[in-house]
């Protein structure tokens, strides 16, 4: 069998090689190829052998880090809306609504982005990146339910035209690509990523069906308008409205486990972003009079919205994130605090995760910059000692 | 006796450890001298093809430094001058006539000054034994370091003991350091392993003995000299193997050129690996010669080829199998060339047979556990992706991936200010190893240290 599929390979190799009839198709075809086994190349450099680690086995720990808060989200999208329209579902039968509802986002994100890649990878004759893997998938997890697909869609090439290939494609770009996804819908389709009706699937069309009194707010909403949230552990466990893959803590430790095990995530960001967020909130409550948002209770802000899904997933992306060690711990304390800053003085968006770390992308370099200073200047001082 | 402990670096278990026994003691028919071993040197031929060469007679100049010389390992006739395209030199190529008669040159005492020391070292070329830190070519003999660091010890897989390989020339060595050392202004440091404490070159005296403890790159002199005496901006470091030792002694005390050293011939692909005695630029099919080289097709059912390198897995020179032994190399590494293809091999939940640095694989689980390695790249070249990995296994302050890319940018200035000067490529080389992205670390550091001779020539 596994000769069998070499084989096949090699058949079909002269077709899509330099002259043959496909060889338009090179780099997506060696895509397909290297996907499928590892290829024959040899060491050509001083050090003659290798890790076996690549970069698509960075990716794929990736993918099954995401793999909790995806089933997660799958499962609550079918309890938010059965709740919402009073249907009495068991587990299988909310499972397979959420799967039948997440898989043409899934779908589109992987379409529109992989296609844009394999196209950019084929124009500039380079082999195609893994990077977008993981990004197709986190797309869809971080939108609504109810987000139209051709919104999803346009977000898609968008990010990954302007917030990648401009760049220079994977390991270059300045964003996050899947943020910057979300940040467009955002200031391109606000109507559409805000408001009480989105984050269940079915309510914005439906709306006259739905249980008496149903509001489908997000806790984020709740709190943030003085009302009764759900309770800190109903959003640890995560059956509340939200986007797809944000709202179960519990789901996104588990990922983060698998994040850190494998040394792909920081821990070092996870943990400052956690601290960040828990300095500003306490800071809010010894501050704040009773009653106000202010004074709603820290930790919750962790469980809350897209904290903990941002500190896990995408604070961490190695690309954009600070790549010094002490630079980590800097960018993730502040992520962390300018999070919980956003939530608390910024009335027009109640969010503040998916712009603190946008900004924080823009600062990690400024942030590495000033890391470095302390080696630079103890090498210049041996430099003026040797003179002397 | 201070020791240095160093966390960073790793030490990656590799089937086919020499055992440590001298095997045979190989008489060459044909050596070598590659002006590719010498960095930075562009060669002058001394020799015409037909004319005999005593041992210690140069065979080739640098042509920037005309007193820097390269001299024949044996005594015969040179059978051939290789040279490849463009009529660059590649190879000086030298029957020998096995009777190993060397120049004879005056045995110098111990109350000798430098410049006399010096002489007779650039007269027998031995000189191009002292590599200077930073940039790693040949020193300048018109330079004052301001130390000498020797490092006693291998911590490469697979690399040559060199506490076997010099155990009985504990004499020469000394004699070797006596005079080195007039050259520095500062101390001669020889540094051995905390695990190895009869090494022969703990008694050295006029030295300071450090010990370093942890992983390799623990034994890189490189790496050394940064936690000892880091090298600034003007400062000028000179570094000599301790087999290279052994030859100036040689000369210094008795007047005669006498390259012999033990060498490793090691790797998953020999049967019975052992040490050979031999001289600088055998040829891989003599020192082979009785070695069971593998056949193997375990694999994944593939027929591999093998790979012959000089010196050790992590930085030699692949050489083929009809190359030669480096000039600085005491270790022949043969391991199996790597070009077969794995189906899903990035994708399988546990690969056994390969080990990884990465937990996204299991060989944590058997942490003792000895591999076959091959040369296979393991993946596709991807721009830098994963950050924090090179630092684990750069036991130096340094930011490595800032370094490249400066390199890579070409910018000088910033080169100099992330370290440029305190590398080489194989302090580097576990960097190379453990990169997903399977960047080519060493080339470009090397690309970087060409540049800075350009640029401050």
């Amino acid at each position: 069998m596994a000769n069998g599929i070499l084989k096949l390979i090699d058949k079909m190799k002269p077709t899509f090689s330099k002259g043959g009839k496909f060889g338009w198709l090179g780099s997506t075809f060696e895509a397909f190829e290297t996907f499928a086994a590892v290829p024959a190349t040899v060491t050509k450099g001083r050090t003659q052998v290798r890790d076996c680690v690549d970069l698509k086995r960075v990716m794929i720990a990736v993918i099954v880090a995401l793999l909790p808060p995806f089933l997660f989200g799958m499962w609550n999208t079918g309890e938010q809306h059965s709740l919402a329209f009073g249907l009495e579902w068991g587990f299988w039968m909310k499972v397979w609504f959420g799967f039948y509802k997440i898989l043409p986002l899934i779908l589109v994100s992987y379409i529109v982005g992989l296609g844009i890649e394999f196209a950019v990878a084929q124009v500039r004759g380079h082999e195609v990146n893994e990077g977008f893997l993981v990004s197709g998938f986190t797309i869809p997890m971080i939108m609504p339910i109810d987000v139209p697909l051709w919104i999803l869609a346009l977000a898609t090439a968008f990010a990954v035209v302007f917030g990648k290939e401009i760049f220079g494609g994977t390991g270059m770009n300045i964003w996050n690509p899947a943020l910057l996804a979300r940040a467009f819908v955002f200031f391109a389709y606000p109507s559409m990523i805000t408001g009480d009706s989105i984050w269940i699937e079915g309510m914005t069309n439906h709306a006259d069906a739905l249980v008496d009194g149903f509001s489908g707010a997000t806790p984020l909403a709740l709190a943030a308008d003085g009302m009764q949230a759900p309770s800190f552990l109903q959003m640890f466990i995560g059956n509340i409205p939200g986007s797809i893959g944000e709202t179960s803590t519990i789901a996104i430790l588990l990922g983060a486990i698998v994040l850190i095990w494998t040394g792909v995530a920081s821990w070092k960001i996870i943990v400052s972003c956690v601290a960040g967020a828990a300095f500003v909130g306490l800071l809010a409550n010894g501050l704040a009079e009773p009653g106000t948002y202010a004074a709603y209770p820290w930790y919750n802000h962790l469980v809350m919205g897209g904290f903990a899904f941002g500190a896990v997933y995408m604070a961490t992306d190695p690309v954009s994130s600070s790549q010094t060690e002490v630079g980590k711990w800097i960018y993730g304390f502040l992520i962390g605090a300018l999070c919980v800053v956003l939530r608390l003085f910024n009335g027009g968006y109640r969010e503040g995760m998916m712009l603190a770390i946008l900004f924080m992308n823009t600062m990690a370099p400024l942030i590495d910059w000033c890391v470095l200073r302390p080696s630079i200047r103890r090498r210049e001082k041996r430099a003026v000692a040797a003179k002397k | 006796m201070e020791q240095i402990r160093l966390h960073k670096g790793l030490d990656i278990l590799v089937k086919g450890e020499a055992k440590k026994v001298v095997c045979k003691t190989l008489v060459p028919k044909v050596v070598a001298v590659r002006p590719s071993d010498f960095k930075n040197v562009v060669p002058k031929l001394l020799v015409r093809e037909g004319d005999t060469v005593k041992a210690g007679q140069p065979v080739f100049g640098d042509k920037a430094r005309p007193q820097i010389t390269f001299a024949s390992p044996v005594s015969g006739t040179v059978k051939a001058v290789v040279r490849g395209e463009k009529r660059k030199l590649l190879a000086v190529e030298i029957a020998s006539d096995g009777k190993n008669e060397s120049v004879q040159f005056e045995p110098v005492s111990t109350s000798a000054g430098k410049d006399e020391i010096a002489a007779k070292l650039l007269a027998s070329g031995l000189w191009a034994s002292i590599i200077q830190r930073p940039y790693g070519i040949i020193a300048n003999p018109a330079d004052t370091p301001k130390a000498i660091v020797i490092s006693a010890f291998n911590s490469a897989p697979l690399a040559a003991d060199i506490s076997l390989t010099v155990k009985d020339e504990v004499e020469n060595i000394q004699a070797a350091v006596d005079a080195l050392a007039k050259f520095t202004s500062g101390k001669v440091y020889v540094n051995i392993s905390a695990g190895d404490e009869n090494s022969p070159l703990a008694n050295l005296k006029g030295v300071v003995i450090t010990k370093f403890k942890g992983p390799h790159p623990a034994g890189n002199v490189g790496i050394q000299i940064a936690h000892l005496c880091p090298i600034g901006k003007g400062d000028v470091v000179w570094t000599v193997k301790p087999q290279d030792l052994v030859v100036i002694g040689r000369l210094l005390k008795k007047g005669v050129y006498d390259p012999s050293r033990i060498v490793a011939v090691a790797g998953s692909r020999v049967k019975n690996p052992a040490y050979v005695k031999c001289v600088p630029g055998a040829s891989v099919k003599e020192l082979t010669d009785g070695f069971d080289i593998k056949a193997q097709k375990e694999i994944y059912d593939q027929e591999c080829g093998v790979r012959y390198i000089s010196g050790n897995i992590l930085s030699g020179e692949n050489v083929g199998e009809n190359g030669y032994l480096g000039y600085y190399d005491d270790t022949l590494s043969i391991i199996t060339e790597g070009n077969y293809r794995e189906l899903f091999g990035w994708a399988k939940i546990i690969r056994s047979k390969k080990f990884s640095l990465s937990k996204s694989y299991f060989s944590w689980l058997m942490p003792k556990k000895k591999y076959n390695v091959d040369t296979n790249l393991n993946g596709g070249v991807r721009p830098f992706v994963v950050t924090g990995l090179y630092e684990k296994v750069l036991p130096m302050d340094i930011y490595p991936v800032y370094l490249l890319k400066a390199i890579i940018t070409e910018d000088i200035e910033k080169m100099e200010q992330l370290g440029i000067y305190e590398v080489v490529g194989e302090d580097l080389a576990l960097c190379e190893y453990v990169c997903p992205s399977k960047v080519n670390v060493q080339e470009i550091i090397e690309q970087g240290i060409s540049l800075m001779l350009k640029e401050m020539a």
